[in-house]
């Protein structure tokens, strides 16, 4: 965080956010991955996907099990590098900005990235504590009022202000599920990322606390550039603008959502929206 | 269940073949199950009796030892035996060195009193028959009470002259005698008491003058050869303490660092695979090769001092290190991956994520590693054996780097002392504290335990 032009960067993203209220339909690309490999060892887990994902829309990928979209997700803010014996090949770049670069830092990377997981995995502490961890250890508040400010607004904005404002000292594990994946969100926005990854969010969730996630998708993606992996072919077609739909490690096809599912020009993206197989 | 079984049997095809084995290989894993927790039962309750065992045998051997026998007798500081002229007093213009000489010279004029001619006074004022024979009288009254004696005018002067009601500890083989430890029908040339100081004992005990007493001397005194009734546990005590101190100061900072790296951070290649095999080999290394290790290194090539409890402390982090690295590592390991995730997630530094998150779930976990490890090492003795701690040591030791015991050593030390008659419950007495101690660390962690946990 000490590198003047993430600061910059930050901070730009964050006035943008602030600036510019209920976007009109974005056409900025903000994501654009070329050519990207990735190796779990000697496995091939996705060969050669090149993607363009557009400033503030919701972009599904879809595809069946191991089919690579979760490995592609977790590219985009380097969290694989977690893993032991993965290696990444080619580039994606946000802004222009090769998020591979051995120059960038990683924890400013996912700053800019937040991410939202497949099972709600809030810290377990106090409600306030998980949403203020981020901004804490960015040091983006300098206050405790601030802090406060910040916690409540993230709260808002993922749709859990009204329900937890009593009790925010209570630990989130305590939350019901729902509940908790919308306070992983808050969480998430909490630190002003630009981009939000959703890797199957809603996959541990009964259908109303889903029909919850989704509209607050709808309603984030006025501010925020968000990519969410889905095994449901509806919650796609329900939430997204545009769609990826990938398949044996391959990006077999994208585009905008109505035409996936209407009118797919592969043959493998018609046998797998139709229930052929998956 | 059998009831809708039985209701739902006729109206499905229940005759079906297939049916039929389900049945029959119900049967057989129904009674599989059955045996097993019989016998998971059978082995409980054999482990519990043979631990009800244990405990019985030391509480009824160690218990009669936490009192001890004592003659009450008024001493009178006879002016005629205590001639001792004033304690010296400080003059204006001497130095320190030149006052400690004159004070040093004082108490030993005071040590050399005939202090046993005052205790056969008052104990002559008891069994009038004893006139004229002081040996047999002196065998009632363990030799260390002449220093007690001393004490008491080294502390107040004063004292001399006046008559003291005073709580005089029986020697140690009057205490056997009375507590019937040895087999009174011996004859006299195997006795270790003559005839006229058993005699004696049986009579003051029964008039009220011997009376049993809360043994303050075990936890107050250090060990001691010349008066075994008053040979107490401080100094192993106060050894142990010193020890598991110095244990817990370096093994958890050593230990929760080095499990941490290796299983946050370090790469997984060929040579943390060699480190990780070989902490796993050396918990498994018998002890007492750390005991020739820590001879070696500590003191042959370090010059640290013989007996000492820093030594013994060094040895024991060296024995505990492994326990806690692999019981830490088994907790982080144990903790979600899912909370690292998210804190990286959120841009955490790997190291924030471990600190932050991680390791605040894994400390209940890395406290119960920590105190099975400790008092793992408070119990042990092979290794303290090797470094010269199971010397005669007479003083509390004042520093770490003091000659001293510990306590599973002066157990063993007892164990092994030739007046078997007394000492064998004595020993079991310094068992009954050892294990109270251990109680008392496995206690304080279950309490910690439950305070970290239920802050989540």
């Amino acid at each position: 965080m000490n590198d003047p032009r993430a600061v910059s960067a930050l901070e730009a993203a964050m006035s943008r956010t602030m600036t510019v209220p209920a976007a009109p339909p974005a056409t900025e690309t903000k994501v654009s991955a070329r050519d990207v490999n990735v190796y779990y060892g000697e496995k091939h887990a996705l060969k050669g996907v090149s993607i363009e994902v557009p400033e503030r829309s919701v972009t599904a990928f879809i595809g069946p099990s191991g089919c690579g979209k979760s490995t592609f997700l977790r590219c985009i803010n380097r969290m694989n590098d977690t893993i032991a014996g993965c290696r990444v090949t080619g580039e994606i770049l946000i802004e222009g900005g090769n998020i591979y670069d051995p120059r960038l830092d990683v924890v400013e990377l996912r700053a800019r990235v937040g991410m939202v997981f497949q099972k709600p995995n809030p810290f377990p502490k106090s409600i306030f504590e998980n949403v203020s961890y981020g901004p804490r250890i960015h040091g983006l508040a300098r206050s405790r009022a601030e802090l406060s400010e910040i916690v409540e607004q993230s709260l808002r904005k993922a749709g859990l202000w009204e329900e937890v404002k009593d009790r925010l000292g209570d630990p989130g594990t305590g939350l019901s599920g729902g509940q908790q994946q919308r306070l992983c969100i808050a969480r998430a926005i909490a630190v002003s990322p630009e981009v939000i990854l959703m890797d199957e969010p809603c996959s541990a969730l009964d259908p109303i606390a889903t029909a919850r996630i989704e509209e607050l998708i709808d309603d984030l993606k006025a501010n925020y550039t968000i990519i969410i992996v889905t095994h449901s072919m509806q919650q796609a077609a329900r939430v997204s603008q545009q769609t990826a739909f990938f398949h044996l490690g391959n990006l077999v096809e994208t585009g905008a959502t109505e035409q996936i599912f209407t009118t797919p020009r592969d043959k493998r993206t018609q046998d797998y929206i139709t229930g052929r197989f998956g | 269940m059998t009831a809708t079984d039985a209701a739902a049997g006729p109206g499905r095809p229940s005759a079906s073949p297939a049916a039929g084995k389900v049945v029959a290989s119900l049967r057989r894993r129904h009674a599989k199950e059955r045996n097993f927790r019989l016998f998971g039962l059978a082995a409980v309750i054999l482990g519990l009796g043979f631990v009800a065992i244990l405990f019985a045998s030391i509480l009824v051997r160690g218990v009669p030892a936490f009192w001890q026998a004592v003659v009450v007798a008024d001493v009178y500081f006879d002016p005629a035996v205590v001639k001792i002229e004033d304690p010296p007093v400080r003059e204006a213009g001497e130095s320190d060195a030149a006052f400690e000489q004159r004070r040093l010279a004082w108490e030993t004029r005071v040590t050399m009193v005939n202090w046993n001619r005052l205790i056969e006074q008052a104990l002559l004022r008891l069994v009038p028959d004893g006139e004229g024979k002081s040996r047999d009288l002196l065998a009632l009254v363990s030799s260390s009470e002449r220093y007690e004696l001393r004490d008491m005018v080294v502390a107040d002067p004063g004292i001399v002259g006046r008559t003291v009601r005073m709580e005089l500890l029986a020697s140690a083989n009057v205490d056997v005698w009375l507590k019937g430890n040895i087999d009174r029908s011996l004859p006299d040339g195997q006795q270790a008491l003559p005839a006229a100081t058993r005699a004696w004992a049986d009579q003051l005990r029964a008039d009220g003058a011997i009376e049993m007493v809360f043994s303050r001397w075990l936890f107050l005194n250090v060990d001691s050869r010349s008066a075994p009734a008053a040979a107490g546990l401080a100094g192993a005590f106060v050894g142990s303490l010193y020890m598991m101190l110095i244990v817990v100061l370096l093994s958890v900072p050593i230990g929760v660092a080095s499990a941490i790296y290796l299983e946050e951070f370090a790469p997984k290649n060929r040579l943390t695979d060699l480190i990780e095999v070989n902490i796993n080999n050396l918990a498994a290394v018998p002890s007492i090769v750390f005991g020739l290790l820590g001879a070696a290194v500590f003191i042959n090539y370090m010059k640290l001092p013989l007996s000492a409890p820093l030594v013994g402390g060094l040895v024991l982090t060296l024995m505990t290190l492994p326990t806690i690295i692999i019981a830490t590592r088994s907790t982080l390991r144990a903790v979600p991956p899912s909370i690292k995730e998210a804190a990286l997630g959120v841009g955490a530094s790997p190291v924030q994520a471990v600190f932050h998150h991680v390791l605040p779930v894994a400390v209940p976990g890395i406290l119960t590693a920590t105190i099975i490890g400790v008092a793992q090492a408070l119990g042990e003795t092979a290794p303290l054996l090797l470094i010269g701690m199971s010397a005669f040591v007479a003083n509390i030791p004042a520093t770490p780097l003091d000659q001293s015991t510990a306590l599973p050593v002066q157990v063993y030390l007892w164990q092994g002392n030739e007046l078997r008659n007394f000492f064998e419950s004595r020993t079991s007495a310094a068992i009954i504290v050892l294990l109270a101690l251990m109680i008392l660390l496995n206690f304080v962690a279950i309490v910690l335990r439950q305070r970290f946990q239920r802050r989540w």
